[in-house]
């Protein structure tokens, strides 16, 4: 009987220190499923995550951007109207600086989908990248029809932003991490400088998972 | 016992230092410290924890040659706001919307004495007094 107990303890000592081998991988967030199919005969279950659905919109250059777009890459998303008082101005100096670690690398990459496409029109979007001090590929801010930019905030697992009797948009400052696999892998308090550093360490640490590296 | 002692030199120190400090100072004191409180409110957010702005978009509230020479015109930018205006604030063009801010007098007094005494500015107390008077001069 002693015996047993201590294998048990053995086996689980052994299992939680494998379990903890396991957290340089980043959790994945959102609804899962099993989805049994047949592989070499066999029927297999497996987990199919909730992930990020299609979308179509145009960037600050006036090119039409869709998921497909993003197929790749890692990618961090955020919520935002060029004219906000409140919350966006801090989360964009914030997100320089993801912008500013990551602008060299290929498959990472920031979108800022605007809440307000009304006013926040391509010249517009593309006058506040310039002031900014956003060039190249790396960070999109984008347009898209309103229904639909709010209707795909709630798949980023975001408050569904609101207006209020002035016509402000009431909105939370989430960034979004996004795998090649388009699941989120993480949230961030885009209005905290601390939150923005754990952001950019985790892009690093899932850049080194190997799901990521093979893309698939 | 000694611990008793240093404690009451200290209070008395205190004391003498306090009383020492003339009115000005405890004024200026007291409309720095609720400035700053205003300040982490109402402009940080864009103009930064720092007065560093945010690259184009927003200007820094560090350059004291346009804050000096536009010292009577600021508690207007604050209360009436900005539409696109023109200025070059530390030798870059700036041309964006500054919201209007509900603010009596004393509050604009307050967060300008905290703002032109912080970020490397230094010109002193901006009052209650002043502020009414610049704003009855706002274009
Ligand atoms: C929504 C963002 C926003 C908020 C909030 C804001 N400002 Fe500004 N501020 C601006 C912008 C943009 C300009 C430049 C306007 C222009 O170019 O016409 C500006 C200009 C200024 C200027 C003159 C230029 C300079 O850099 O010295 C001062 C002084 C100033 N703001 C102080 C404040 C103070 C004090 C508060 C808080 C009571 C505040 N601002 C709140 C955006 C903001």
């Amino acid at each position: 009987m002693k015996k047993l107990v201590a294998a048990v303890v053995i086996i689980f000592t052994y299992s939680a220190c494998k379990f903890n081998t396991g957290q340089t991988a980043l959790p994945i967030y959102g609804n899962r499923t099993p989805v049994t199919k047949t592989v070499d005969g066999k029927n297999v279950t497996d987990t199919a995550y909730q992930t990020i659905p299609g979308f179509k919109t145009v960037n600050q250059y006036g090119d039409s951007i869709t998921n497909k777009n993003l197929d790749g890459n890692i990618y961090v998303a955020d919520f935002f109207f060029t004219t906000c008082p409140s919350i966006c101005p801090v989360m964009h100096r914030n997100m320089l600086n993801v912008y500013d670690a990551f602008k060299a690398e290929k498959d990472v990459k920031i979108i800022s989908y605007s809440i307000d496409p009304k006013h926040d029109s391509v010249a517009i979007l593309k006058k506040y990248a310039d002031k900014l001090g956003v060039t190249g590929n790396t960070w999109w801010l984008l347009q898209g029809k309103k229904e639909d930019i709010y209707k795909l905030s709630e798949s980023y697992l975001v408050t569904k932003p609101q207006e209020d009797a002035k016509q402000l948009f009431i909105h939370d400052g989430y960034f979004i991490l996004v795998d090649k696999q388009k699941r989120i892998r993480g949230t961030y308090d885009g209005t905290q400088p601390g939150q923005v550093n754990n952001l950019i360490a985790d892009i690093k640490t899932l850049k080194a998972e190997p799901d990521q590296i093979t893309g698939k | 016992m000694k611990i008793k002692i240093i404690s009451i030199i200290c209070l008395l120190m205190a004391i003498l230092i306090y009383s020492c400090q003339s009115d000005d100072q405890i004024t200026f004191a007291r409309y720095y410290s609720i400035g700053s409180v205003i300040y982490q409110n109402k402009c940080q957010n864009c103009h930064g924890k720092d007065g560093q702005g945010l690259s184009a978009l927003m200007p820094a509230l560090t350059d004291s040659v346009y804050l000096k020479a536009n010292k009577a015109t600021l508690p207007c930018i604050i209360k009436y706001g900005l539409k696109g205006k023109l200025m070059i604030i530390n030798k870059k063009p700036f041309e964006g919307d500054m919201p209007v801010m509900d603010m009596a007098p004393i509050e604009i007094a307050e967060v300008l004495t905290y703002v032109t005494n912080s970020f490397g500015n230094k010109m002193g107390i901006i009052t209650a007094q002043q502020v009414g008077d610049d704003l009855k001069d706002c274009k």
